[in-house]
């Protein structure tokens, strides 16, 4: 009897060390996880408008359908990325996520205090590489550091009625993210 | 034999425990440093690089991206105030104030996180559109069929989350349930 109370307690220890690492695990193996899914129609350092989300189609689960959006998968491997977002609705945002759907840093129009969203992405080293100067000359660049190599920048413009929600479309189309030409190569 | 038998059972304790603990953290929305305000619970740490293991495994399954903190916060209710279940076959109304914040909306989904069709493509409301009274409080009925004022359809389905989105505010990380961040009711008003 002792004998089977001490399989159950010793199985029940076991099953929290398997629950911790299920846990910490899923991330890296979900198929399904907002990443996978842009994956599929968001080519790499380019804007993508998104449809707006509808009963019939979105794109991704709890999506605002107040918002029109657009992302940016990127892939820092090749060198830091410009990030250039008009400003022309009611209100816009910029959030940042890591390869695995983090959400590391977003900013809206009025912290940007511009009419246009301008930002420097680059890894923590690529940031450290940069010279001093141009560190210098960068102060009032925006630089936002992302934790990983790749991601997803989500571009959100609020159509605040359903007739603004052209107007919303064309400001997150009108984004611009690519290589940065202003930075040298690092080596 | 009585060695193998054990140690199987072992493990068949282990799988179970294990695997019924991640299924059920998972699907009951389990993260640690949630915000319960009413029937409203928001994570706002869901929204930074602080998320915990739970709450980036919810992420990673559910496959949205969520609110960032510097963007808004966003909170979900799946019952009324007296804590019975939102019922897309009933009349129910969200009244009140909302936490100081630039903007607003409100969405009506599923459980899997999809809009609920409806005749008049109607999803949600934000701050701008509402029709509020003098006093600047809203009222919004969610029923299947068509209401006077503001009316956000159920399409006739059976459970649903409301979710309240609030851009460019105060209230996140450090925010605590009180007296200042006043929320809507939601009241169960009739049911066929």
């Amino acid at each position: 009897m002792i004998r089977w109370a001490l399989l159950l307690l010793g199985g029940a220890l076991l099953g929290g060390v398997v629950h911790i690492a299920t846990v910490i695990m899923l991330p890296r193996t979900a198929t399904k996880d907002a990443y996978s899914r842009l994956e599929k129609i968001a080519p790499v350092n380019a804007v993508t408008p998104l449809p707006p989300a509808t009963a019939d189609a979105a794109t991704m689960p709890y999506m605002d359908p107040a918002f029109a959006s657009a992302v940016c998968r990127y892939d820092l491997s090749q060198g830091p990325m410009k990030l250039i977002v008009p400003v022309r609705t009611a209100y816009t945002s910029v959030s940042f996520y890591t390869r695995h759907d983090v959400a590391y840093y977003a900013i809206n129009d009025r912290a940007a205090g511009r009419r246009v969203i301008e930002l420097d992405l680059m890894t923590v080293e690529q940031h450290n590489q940069m010279p001093e100067e141009e560190d210098i000359t960068a102060a009032d660049r925006l630089i936002v550091e992302s934790p990983t190599l790749t991601g997803i920048i989500a571009i959100r413009a609020l159509a605040p009625e359903p007739g603004l929600m052209p107007q919303a479309q064309s400001a997150v189309a009108a984004a611009q993210c690519r290589r940065s030409d202003e930075t040298k190569p690092s080596r | 034999m009585r060695l193998l038998l054990g140690t199987l059972f072992a493990l068949a304790v282990a799988a179970f425990v294990g695997l019924g603990g991640t299924y059920l953290a998972l699907t009951r929305g389990a993260a640690f440093g949630a915000l319960t305000i009413g029937a409203w619970t928001a994570w706002p740490k869901m929204g930074t690089s602080d998320a915990d293991p739970y709450a980036r495994a919810s992420i990673a399954r559910i496959g949205f991206l969520p609110t960032a903190v510097g963007d808004g916060v966003a909170f979900a209710a799946q019952s009324d105030d007296d804590g019975k279940l939102l019922d897309g076959r009933c009349d129910v109304v969200v009244a009140g104030i909302t936490p100081a914040a630039r903007f607003w909306t409100v969405t009506l989904y599923n459980l899997e996180g999809e809009l609920a069709a409806n005749s008049v493509g109607r999803y949600g409301f934000s701050s701008q559109e509402i029709v509020r009274q003098a006093d600047g409080s809203f009222s919004i009925v969610v029923a299947p069929r068509a209401q006077p004022g503001n009316w956000l359809p159920t399409g006739g389905i059976e459970r649903y989350t409301l979710v309240l989105r609030l851009y460019d505010t105060a209230v996140g990380v450090s925010t605590r349930a009180g007296r200042e961040v006043p929320m809507p009711s939601i009241t169960t008003r009739s049911c066929p």
